[in-house]
């Protein structure tokens, strides 16, 4: 039972709670960095740093911290996180660093991360709110793979991944799609085809 | 002078908070399908965004500049956002009740706003003196309730018309905001 539970708490971020497209939170880096591939590995494995590490450090302080200055202090924990990851791309990823520009100090603010401290590692125990945060980061990263790899392939006409060439089709690459009306377009779109989805099943199960 | 002209027709038309930058998203969604309320929230940005301007600006030159601590930044200027938005609340509260009335209960949403800590950050990176940054968080701030009341105008219209169910609701804001966005690319040859 218990064995279950877990493996609940880590799938749920990737599908049923998707952060993006079922909660629609933490939209700003999220549509502003899904370029390229390259940008979205990046950002989500940024994100999901922060995620996870402050979920297990607000839980393991989550019982010595007084109620009504919570927010402040979880704000605090994440704020270290995140200027240690941005420290860390500054110094090892120069260039990955500079196309996400000021989006990697802004994960600050994200409401994903907040959100799941306030909702989540605030009141679970410590595996749990890994397992959580991890999750959530596994599905922030992939819903940014999903939405990066229509635009780079419709706006450039190629896919490229660290600096190989995945695919290369010679078109006439429609630049809208990275310009940031693509971003809210794709998204309007995916968005439109999930809530079918949703709506398909309710039908099917009345 | 034409410094600072470039600076606000930069941030209202050719790099529009919300449509190029995507700062701002979650208000921009959750409070733009009333005209009345985005006219509220769009204020209340302004007010926080040149506000906190100014405040970041004199942190990072007077504290963190002086001590050499600028890697500090992001929570500095998180703190600084956080406290003079309470401020701010306060004092209007006893200071002007009808704006408090008005203004209230968008507040405590922006300080975890992007747009605020953007504008702090985008002052640094782009090392603008006091009064660009000022200028530079008001104008941002302008941008923002320009595109959120064009929004909710047409949100409001969308509200009468028929849709495929599947666009109802945020689907069809984003399709609205893209198109909104490809119509301020038009600025983009505005200024270099």
């Amino acid at each position: 039972m218990n064995q279950k539970n877990n493996f609940w708490e880590l799938i749920k971020g990737l599908f049923k709670e998707n952060p993006i497209f079922c909660l629609v939170l933490g939209l700003c880096p999220f549509l502003a960095v899904s370029t390229s591939l390259d940008n979205a590995i990046g950002m989500g494995a940024a994100a999901t740093f922060v995620l996870v590490a402050s979920n297990v450090i607000i839980s393991l302080i989550r019982k010595k911290v007084p109620n009504k200055i919570r927010i402040p202090i979880f704000i605090v924990v994440i704020a270290s996180f995140v200027t240690m990851a941005s420290l860390f791309m500054q110094a090892y990823l120069p260039a990955l660093n500079k196309a996400l520009g000021i989006y990697v100090p802004l994960i600050v603010v994200n409401c994903i991360i907040l959100g799941r401290a306030e909702a989540f590692a605030s009141k679970n125990n410590t595996l749990s709110s890994f397992l959580d945060g991890l999750g959530m980061g596994i599905g922030f990263t992939l819903s940014l793979l999903l939405i990066s790899l229509i635009r780079e392939f419709l706006g450039t006409g190629s896919l490229k991944l660290f600096g190989i060439t995945l695919i290369n089709i010679p078109m006439q690459p429609a630049m809208i799609f990275i310009l940031p009306a693509g971003a809210l377009l794709v998204m309007g779109l995916l968005l439109a085809l999930f809530a079918h989805i949703r709506n398909k099943k309710y039908e099917v199960k009345e | 002078m034409e410094n600072l002209l470039a600076i606000i027709i930069g941030a209202i038309f050719v790099n529009n908070f919300i449509l190029t930058r995507f700062l701002g998203l979650c208000p921009f969604f959750g409070v733009s399908k009333k005209t009345k309320p985005a006219v509220g929230m769009g204020l209340a940005v302004i007010f926080v965004l040149t506000l906190a301007s100014m405040a970041t600006w004199l942190a990072y030159n007077f504290i963190l500049v002086p001590l050499n601590i600028q890697y500090l930044q992001i929570i500095v200027f998180i703190l600084v956002i956080a406290t003079l938005v309470q401020f701010v609340e306060l004092f209007l509260k006893k200071a002007n009740p009808i704006l408090y009335k008005a203004l209230g209960i968008y507040l405590p949403l922006i300080t975890t706003n992007c747009a605020v800590l953007g504008v702090a950050l985008l002052n640094v990176q782009e090392d603008y003196s006091f009064i660009a940054a000022v200028v530079f968080g008001l104008s941002a701030g302008v941008g923002f309730l320009l595109a959120l009341l064009l929004m909710s105008g047409i949100r409001e219209r969308l509200e009468l018309s028929k849709l495929p169910k599947a666009f109802d609701g945020l689907p069809i804001a984003f399709i609205v905001a893209a198109l909104m966005s490809m119509a301020f690319l038009a600025f983009s040859g505005m200024i270099r």
